[in-house]
């Protein structure tokens, strides 16, 4: 198919569009965050003065290297949890009949679109209670939870999809059920299992709402909420230019994220929200 | 016992163990917590004064129902659900089109159009934030010279509603892209052939093709869209009657320290939240998502 100028040129443009629309929010943080305290109110999308100070005042108080901490230790623990939990319910649904299994995906479902508000004031009363409250697993808990319906959606997709045959065959063969998991299902699995976990890795670094409910101090509180008590060096300095630097350092990860596994992200989110 | 039976049983035992863990984990953390919060809210229970707390029965849903800030935020969170919807559909359609059909740079535009959905809302509320900020933003003088449009209750909305659509677009576009591999081309071939317009070919024959992917995605996006709360606290924190429901109960309990209260919101906005699904499972009926028979099945 020979392309004509005029459509290399609408699509040029469409695509022009698209990444604009993506990316200026973005810029405008990543800007602000190069910015010299004096070119702060200059009201310019493009720094005229370009400084690192913003990146070495962050990191120089323990302040955000704490909840950075924090953030990637939740993150990780949560995602782990989820993922495993997660992987051994969709295997049971995409692979063996069992009444209940339906129930399953129905309360599932109900989770995925529960209002998280709506736990706020009995989880802070019950965490307060057992001494949850402002620690690691007082977020560790509800963010495996709600991340846990995404993870088996996703990956009782990705599990359909695997020739289950292949393990009848290699036992065939003469392998050890074990030999065929590892040797042949594992490697199939493997994507399917990566890419959720990316996906609920975002969805805990993503959230706001339990962690500024469930914490109150550095000890647990994540980069998110951190950014809203951020307060410049002094009373009079502006945050601003901090508040940008530590956004910037914490959409980096999720960006690395989307333009490595940009295509395996697509099709886990479609996979998950939508049966074909 | 035949050994069939026998192996039924174990596959069941297999299956049910290895659910277990998933289902405790969800009830534990939802079901109990939401019975919780129903008890909570028969009480008088305000930890400024913990000595003052009974059972009052329904005093708080009262409280709650006949208080104002209540219904402005019940009524903004409504606002905010419809506008971001309408346009995050337009949108999210025109976006899946260009997609779908992408001839040129279609990984650009799909990698580009994930970082939205990727970003923490709130860094990209604090971006929307600044940048609508006077002096220091691009965007603060845009329609008035001097303006500080996150002051103004109307223009402030305005922009709650833009940062959830920037944020959420992408999502809607992708869902309505699996909807959108559905339509054949023979169809809208044929269609073309009978001497449809592109906008005849668009509402009646992709659309109806589409309708499952469609009603899934606007389910999904209006009960997300109903909990709106990071965007609102970075960049208003509730001033001006922006509180949607959920900053207004997550200011009764944290900043309040009112469980009772509190509590009862939250249970209303479960309520809430349960009877919008209703009504979408029940006038949508097989539409809906885990409703189709496939729902779970080998």
């Amino acid at each position: 198919m020979s392309r004509k100028p005029a459509d290399t040129a609408k699509w040029t443009v469409l695509n022009a569009v698209v990444v604009a629309y993506a990316l200026v929010p973005v810029l405008w943080i990543v800007s602000l965050s190069f910015k010299t305290s004096a070119g702060l109110s200059d009201g310019r999308f493009i720094p005229a003065e370009w400084t690192l100070a913003n990146y070495a005042a962050i990191f120089q108080t323990g302040e955000f290297l704490r909840a950075l901490a924090n953030s990637i230790g939740i993150a990780l623990i949560a995602t782990t949890i989820a993922v495993v939990l997660g992987a051994m319910a969709a295997y049971a649904i995409a692979r063996l009949d069992f009444p209940g299994k339906r129930a399953l995906v129905g309360v599932s479902l109900l989770i995925a679109m529960f209002p998280q508000v709506s736990l706020v004031s009995p989880l802070f009363e019950v965490e307060r209670t057992l001494g949850l409250f402002d620690t690691w697993p007082g977020l560790v808990l509800p963010y495996t939870t709600f991340s846990l319906p995404l993870a088996i959606y996703t990956l009782s997709a990705f599990f359909r999809e695997i020739p289950w045959q292949l393990e009848e065959a290699a036992t065939m063969d003469g392998a050890t059920p074990g030999q065929a998991f590892r040797k042949v299902i594992a490697p199939l699995a493997a994507p399917g299992v990566f890419t959720t976990a990316i996906l609920v890795f975002i969805f805990c670094w993503n959230d706001f709402l339990f962690a500024i409910s469930l914490t109150s101090t550095e000890a647990s509180r994540t980069v998110p909420v951190a950014l809203q008590f951020f307060t410049g060096d002094s009373q009079f300095e502006d945050p601003t230019g901090t508040i940008a630097a530590a956004a910037v350092v914490i959409t980096v990860p999720i960006v690395l994220f989307v333009l490595l596994f940009q295509r395996r992200i697509v099709s886990g989110l479609t996979s998950g929200a939508v049966k074909e | 016992m035949s050994a069939v039976d026998e192996a039924k049983r174990a596959e069941r035992r297999l299956g049910w163990a290895l659910c277990a863990p998933a289902a405790l984990v969800m009830l534990a953390v939802t079901g109990w917590p939401i019975l919780h919060a129903v008890w909570l809210s028969f009480q008088r229970y305000d930890l400024k004064y913990p000595d003052q707390r009974e059972f009052v029965g329904l005093e708080n849903y009262l409280t709650v129902l006949s208080n104002q800030y209540w219904w402005t935020a019940f009524g903004t969170t409504l606002l905010i659900v419809a506008t971001q919807l309408v346009i995050e559909f337009v949108l999210g359609m025109a976006l899946a089109l260009i997609m779908h059909r992408a001839v040129i740079g279609r990984g650009l535009v799909r990698t580009a159009s994930l970082i939205p959905y990727g970003i923490v809302t709130v860094v990209a509320a604090f971006s929307w934030r600044y940048a609508w900020t006077p002096d220091t933003g691009y965007l603060a003088n845009l329609f008035a010279a001097d303006g500080a449009p996150l002051t103004e209750r109307g223009s402030a909305l305005a922009i709650i509603v833009l940062a959830e659509v920037w944020k959420t677009t992408p999502f809607m576009a992708l869902l309505l892209m699996t909807g959108l591999a559905l339509v054949s081309e023979d169809l809208l071939e044929a269609a073309q052939i009978d001497g449809a317009s592109r906008w005849q070919r668009f509402t009646k024959v992709m659309l109806p093709v589409m309708k499952p992917a469609i009603l899934v995605a606007v389910l999904f996006r209006t009960l997300d869209a109903f909990r709106v709360f990071d965007n609102i606290v970075v960049l208003t924190d509730g001033a001006q009657d922006t509180s949607s429901v959920s900053v207004l109960a997550y200011n009764n309990l944290i900043k309040g320290l009112n469980l009772g209260i509190g509590s009862t919101m939250s249970v209303l906005i479960f309520l809430a939240v349960a009877l919008i699904a209703f009504l979408f499972v029940k006038l949508f009926g097989a539409a809906a998502p885990g409703a189709d028979e496939d729902g779970g099945r080998r």
